[in-house]
C-alpha cells in the first residue's frame, strides 16, 4: 500500500512540478474522503492538479466550468420526455463521474452551489422524487479565484465547510518554472499517465486510512485545538471539521507511511483544514503555536 | 493570561457594590462624615462612569486631599490611633476610585479592601464580625477572579467560583488555626485609643456612675460553676473596695502599701468556678465573696479585691474559688481604723445630727436604726434619681428619698462613719443571670452593684447591703424585678420578652463557645488540646513539625487531583523522554511546548549532526510508546520502553566549549 501512495505521489510530480506538498495535501484530502477546494490565481494549475489526480488514481473526470448562467440542472442531469420510449428518460449531468472539477465555482449563482453542494453532502442526487446515487467514489475539486470579485458569489461560510481542505498552489519554483519552461510536465503531459491505482484501490485505502491508531495523547491534542479556535475565535471548527481534522491526520500519517498518529501529522494538515473556516490573518500559524501538544508545563 | 483586559463598567460597579458592602459594615466604626463622604465618591466615580464624564484633574484630588486631611485632623485631633486611620483609609480608598482607570488601580483598592476587612477585627472579635466579615471576602475574591479573566463573566458565577475558592482554603485555615504556635500574649499591639469604648467598673464612686452602667446590657464576665450555681442573694461579685470620701466621691485608698493583709477564717464548703472575663481595660478581676484561692494572673490586695498584673485588654480566663461563709478581719489596726471612719468634715449637717441622735446606742443598734429608716421612710429604688443639692446626702436622706444603690451604700457607709462605726463601700456586681444552654451564669454590666462592709467587734468586717433593705428583690431575684421604672432597663435583662430572652441565650451560648474555643484558643489551651488528642506531651517542636507536615499534605493531595483532573500526569514514555530532554536542555536545545517530538527531533538533529541518528531514533521510539496502539501486544510495550530507556541513557551530549 505504501508503494502505492509513493507511485500516486511521484506519479502527479512528474505533471505539477516541484509542488510534492500540494499533491501530498490532495491525496489526504481524498483519502480522508473529503472534498478539496483549490484558491489561486488563473493559470497556476488548479485543473491539472485536478485532472492528474483523477488520471493517476485512475478515476472517471468530469469538468464543468461555473458559469453565473449556470443552472442546476446543467450539474445534475435533467429528465427528457423519450418519444419513443414514452416515458421520461434521465439524462445524467456532469456531475455523475468520481472526479468533478468545479471550476470557479464562486461564479455560479447560489442555486446551484447549493445543488452542488448538497450533492457533496448526501452523494446523491434527487430528481423528481428518483435518487441517483452518485459513483464510488466521489470527489469534488472545486477551484476558486481569490481575486476579481467582481460578478462573483462568494461561498458563504457554512458552506465552505463541505469542504475538507483548501490548498493554495502559488508559483513554481526556480527549477520547477525552468522545467516547465522547457516543456517537461504541465498539461499536455497528463494524458500520458498511467492509472496507478483504480476506484477499489482506492476504496481500501480510505478504509486502511480510517484504521490508523488514535491514541488518548492524540485525541487530548486535537481537542485542544479545536478547544482553542472555539475560544479565541468568533466562530471556531465545527464537529464535522474536527472530525474531518483527525480523518486527515489519519490519512497524511499513512502517506508518512506510519500506522499511529503523531502530533505532526495533525500540524501538517491543519493549516489547509482551518484556514477557510477562522476568520483572521495567519490563524494557522496562531493555532499551531499558541496550543501545546502536551499538557505538561 | 496573555492579553490584559481593560475596565469595564461592570467590573467597575461589582467594585463599587463589593465596596459599599464593606463600608456598611464599618460604618458604626467611623465617623458619619466619612461614610457620607467615601458614598459621595463612589457615586460620582459611578456617574463618570455612566456619563463617560472625563476623570477629575489631578489639582482636584490634591485638593480634596488636603480637606480630607483637615477635616480628620479636626474630628481626631491629635489622636491619630486606630480609629483615625481606619478613617483616613476607608476615604482614601473611595478616593482613588476617582483615579481608577487601570487593571493596576483596581487591584490596589482590592488589596485596601481585604485589609480593610481584617480591620473589622481590631473592633470586635465575636462570631458576628466574623460572620460579617465572609461576604466581603467572597465579594472581593469575586473581584479578582473578574479582572483575571478574560471576559466579564456573570456575577453568580464569579460568587459561586470565590465562594469555592473560599471553601477550599477552609482546611488550611483550620490546620494553621489549631496548629500553629501561640505566643503568651497578643500577637499584635493595638493603639491606645482602642480600649476606649471599654466598660466596667471605675476605681471610684459617684452618683451617677453605676445606674449609668446599668443601662448598658453589654457582658461583663461569664461564670461557669464546677457544681451547682448559689442562690442569687449570695451572688456578690467583689470588685475594688472604697475607703475615702472626698465630697461625692468615694476612692480606693491611695496608699495600700504595707497595709497588712486582713484576716480570713472560711467555714463550710467552697465554690469552685472559671470566670470568662471581658476587657475592660483596668486591673479588676471579678470574684466571689471571699476569694480562698486566685488565678495565677493577679493578686490580692489587702481588703480581698482581686487585681491582675496588666489591664485587661484581652478576654481572660481564669479559675478560682471562693467561699461563701466566712469571717474577715477580726482585729482593726489603727491605720485601718482611722481611714474606715474618714469623712470630709463640715457637709451634710441635718445627717451629721441624726448620727449624733444615735450616739449612746451599740454599733449593731445603730445599723438596724439606718436600715429600718432605709425601710420605713418612703425610699424608692429607681435608676433615674433627681439631681441631689449642695449637700447631697442630705439632700438625698431626708428630701429626695430617690436613689440607687450607689445612694444608698454611700449614704449608709456616711451614717455609719460618723456615728463611729468603720465602714466601707464595695464595688463590684451582684447577681447573674443563668443560661441552661450553656449551664453557665451571665453577668452583665447592668449587675454592676455597691454594697457595703462595717466592721464589728469579733465579726470583723460584716456585709451589710443597704440595697437590700429597700429593695430586697433586687437581691433575691435580680435588678429587673427590683425596678419600677422598667423602660430604663437595657432590652436584654428584661424578663417582658421571652421569645428575644431565649433566642438571646441561645446566641449567647454559641458565643460563649467562640470564646472559650476560638478566641480564647491561647498557647495554655493549644498545649492542652493537642496533648488531650495524642496522649503525650506536646512540644513546641512537635507542632511545628505537624503543621507543616500537615499542610504539605494538604498541598500532596490538593496537587495530585489537580494533576489528575488535568492529565498532567507524565506516564513511563513521557518521564523517560524527560530525561532525555533535560541533557539536551544543558546546551540550551529546548521544544516549544507546541513542537512535536519528531519536529523537535529534525531541529536537534542539525545542531547536533553527529547525532543524528541517536536522536531520530529516540524520537521514532517515544513517538510510537506515546501514540501507537499496544493492545496486541503488552509485552512489545514494555520491551520498547527498556529500548528507550537504554538509548536515553546512552546518550550524552557535551557541552559546547
Amino acid at each position: 500500500m505504501q508503494t502505492t501512495i509513493d507511485a500516486i505521489i511521484k506519479a502527479a510530480s512528474s505533471v505539477i512540478l516541484g509542488k510534492e506538498q500540494q499533491i501530498k495535501l490532495s491525496l489526504t484530502c481524498l483519502l480522508a474522503g473529503g472534498h478539496l477546494l483549490i484558491e489561486d490565481l488563473p493559470g497556476m494549475g488548479k485543473t491539472t492538479l485536478a485532472h492528474t489526480l483523477a488520471q493517476v488514481l485512475g478515476l472517471s473526470f468530469r469538468r464543468a466550468q461555473f458559469t453565473s448562467d449556470l443552472l442546476p440542472a446543467d450539474i445534475i442531469g435533467v429528465s427528457v420526455y423519450d418519444q419513443t420510449a414514452a416515458s421520461f428518460q434521465f439524462h445524467p449531468g456532469p456531475i455523475f463521474t468520481q472526479v468533478l472539477l468545479a471550476d470557479e465555482i464562486n461564479r455560479a449563482t447560489p442555486k446551484t452551489q447549493s445543488a452542488l453542494l448538497e450533492a457533496m453532502e448526501e452523494y446523491q442526487v434527487t430528481i423528481d422524487g428518483h435518487a441517483h446515487p452518485l459513483p464510488k467514489p466521489f470527489f469534488v475539486i472545486a477551484t476558486q479565484n481569490p481575486k476579481h470579485h467582481i460578478g462573483t458569489f462568494p461561498l458563504p461560510e457554512s458552506q465552505l465547510d463541505r469542504f475538507l481542505m483548501r490548498i493554495q498552489i502559488g508559483y513554481p519554483d526556480e527549477k520547477s518554472e525552468r522545467a516547465l519552461l522547457q516543456d517537461k510536465g504541465g498539461r499536455l503531459s497528463v494524458n500520458l499517465l498511467k492509472s496507478i491505482s483504480d476506484a477499489e484501490t482506492l476504496i481500501k485505502l480510505q478504509q486502511q486510512a480510517q484504521s490508523i491508531h488514535v491514541s488518548e495523547a492524540l485525541l487530548d491534542y486535537l481537542q485542544a485545538l479545536i478547544q482553542y479556535t472555539r475560544t479565541h475565535f468568533s466562530s471556531g471548527l465545527s464537529p464535522r471539521a474536527g472530525l474531518g481534522l483527525r480523518q486527515a491526520a489519519q490519512a497524511w500519517a499513512m502517506c508518512e507511511g506510519r500506522d499511529f498518529v503523531i502530533p505532526e501529522d495533525v500540524q501538517a494538515v491543519l493549516p489547509s483544514i482551518i484556514t477557510h473556516r477562522l476568520l483572521g490573518d495567519n490563524v494557522a500559524h496562531q493555532v499551531l503555536t499558541q496550543v501545546s501538544i502536551s499538557k505538561q508545563t | 493570561m496573555s492579553a490584559k483586559r481593560t475596565l469595564s463598567t461592570q467590573d467597575l460597579r461589582f467594585l463599587l457594590f463589593t465596596l459599599a458592602v464593606i463600608l456598611a459594615i464599618h460604618s458604626p466604626n467611623i465617623p458619619l462624615w466619612v461614610t457620607l463622604t467615601s458614598i459621595g465618591f463612589g457615586i460620582w466615580r459611578y456617574l463618570l462612569d455612566r456619563f463617560k464624564w472625563p476623570m477629575p484633574k489631578t489639582w482636584t484630588l490634591v485638593a480634596i486631599n488636603l480637606l480630607i486631611g483637615l477635616s480628620l485632623l479636626i474630628t481626631f485631633r491629635h489622636q491619630f490611633g486606630r480609629d483615625a486611620s481606619l478613617s483616613l483609609l476607608i476615604v482614601m480608598c473611595s478616593l482613588k476610585l476617582l483615579e481608577t482607570k487601570t487593571l493596576r488601580d483596581y487591584i490596589l483598592v482590592i488589596v485596601i479592601a481585604y485589609f480593610l476587612v481584617g480591620i473589622l477585627f481590631l473592633f470586635n472579635q465575636s462570631i458576628t464580625t466574623f460572620l460579617l466579615s465572609i461576604p466581603p471576602l467572597a465579594l472581593l475574591t469575586a473581584s479578582l477572579i473578574n479582572i483575571s479573566l478574560k471576559e466579564p463573566k456573570q456575577y453568580q458565577f464569579l460568587l459561586s467560583l470565590s465562594s469555592k475558592m473560599l471553601l477550599q482554603s477552609v482546611p488550611v485555615m483550620l490546620i494553621l488555626f489549631v496548629l500553629f504556635p501561640r505566643i503568651p500574649g497578643p500577637l499584635w499591639g493595638v493603639p491606645q485609643d482602642a480600649n476606649s469604648g471599654m466598660t466596667g467598673l471605675g476605681d471610684s464612686l459617684q452618683f451617677g456612675n453605676i445606674s449609668r452602667l446599668t443601662k448598658n446590657s453589654a457582658i461583663a464576665f461569664r461564670v461557669k460553676f464546677k457544681e451547682a450555681v448559689p442562690d442569687n442573694r449570695h451572688l456578690y461579685w467583689r470588685g475594688p473596695v472604697l475607703w475615702h470620701q472626698y465630697k461625692r466621691e468615694w476612692l480606693m485608698p491611695s496608699k495600700q502599701i504595707g497595709m497588712q493583709q486582713e484576716a480570713l477564717e472560711v467555714k463550710g464548703l467552697s465554690i469552685a468556678y472559671t470566670i470568662t472575663l471581658e476587657p475592660h481595660n483596668r486591673l479588676w478581676l471579678l470574684m466571689l465573696d471571699m476569694p480562698t484561692s486566685l488565678p495565677k494572673i493577679g493578686k490580692l490586695t489587702h481588703d480581698y479585691s482581686a487585681i491582675s498584673n496588666d489591664p485587661i485588654r484581652t478576654r481572660v480566663r481564669y479559675d478560682a474559688v471562693s467561699n461563701i461563709n466566712y469571717q474577715l478581719g477580726t482585729t482593726l489596726s489603727e491605720r485601718e481604723r482611722i481611714m474606715s471612719l474618714q469623712i470630709t468634715e463640715g457637709e451634710n449637717p441635718r445627717t451629721l445630727q441624726l448620727a449624733k441622735s444615735w450616739q449612746t446606742l451599740s454599733p449593731t443598734e445603730k445599723i438596724n436604726q439606718a436600715l429600718s429608716m432605709f425601710r420605713n421612710e418612703p425610699f424608692i429604688y429607681t435608676l433615674s434619681p433627681p439631681i441631689l443639692g449642695d449637700n447631697p446626702l442630705d439632700d438625698f436622706l431626708f428630701n429626695t428619698r430617690k436613689g440607687f444603690c450607689e445612694h444608698y451604700a454611700t449614704s449608709f457607709v456616711y451614717l455609719m462613719r460618723l456615728a463611729g462605726v468603720p465602714a466601707r463601700i464595695v464595688t463590684g456586681y451582684q447577681g447573674g443571670e443563668f443560661n441552661p444552654n450553656g449551664g453557665y451564669l451571665i453577668v452583665r454590666q447592668s449587675d454592676a452593684h455597691a454594697w457595703t462592709e462595717v466592721w464589728l467587734e469579733n465579726q470583723g468586717w460584716v456585709r451589710i447591703d443597704p440595697t437590700a433593705a429597700v429593695s430586697p428583690e433586687r437581691i433575691e431575684q435580680g435588678i429587673s424585678e427590683a425596678l419600677g421604672d422598667y423602660d430604663l432597663l437595657p432590652i436584654f435583662a428584661r424578663h417582658d420578652y421571652p421569645l428575644l430572652r431565649k433566642a438571646f441565650l441561645n446566641f449567647d451560648s454559641i458565643n460563649n463557645g467562640w470564646n472559650q474555643w476560638v478566641l480564647g484558643y491561647n498557647d495554655e489551651k493549644q498545649f492542652d488540646f493537642l496533648s488531650n488528642l495524642t496522649g503525650k506531651n506536646v512540644t513546641l517542636q512537635d507542632m511545628i513539625i505537624w503543621m507543616i507536615s500537615a499542610i504539605v499534605l494538604v498541598m500532596i493531595i490538593t496537587s495530585y487531583f489537580l494533576f489528575k483532573k488535568a492529565h498532567l500526569m507524565r506516564n513511563q514514555s513521557q518521564k523517560i523522554y524527560h530525561q532525555y530532554l533535560a541533557k539536551l536542555s544543558k546546551i540550551q536545545l529546548k521544544p516549544y511546548p507546541h513542537e512535536g517530538a519528531l519536529d523537535f527531533a529534525i531541529r536537534s538533529a542539525i545542531a547536533l549532526p553527529a547525532l543524528r541518528d541517536e536522536i531520530m531514533q529516540i524520537a521514532n521510539h517515544y513517538n510510537t510508546l506515546q501514540y501507537d496502539t499496544f493492545e496486541k501486544s503488552p509485552d512489545k510495550k514494555m520491551l520498547m520502553l527498556q529500548a528507550l530507556q537504554n538509548r536515553v541513557n546512552a546518550f550524552k551530549v557535551e557541552a559546547p566549549t
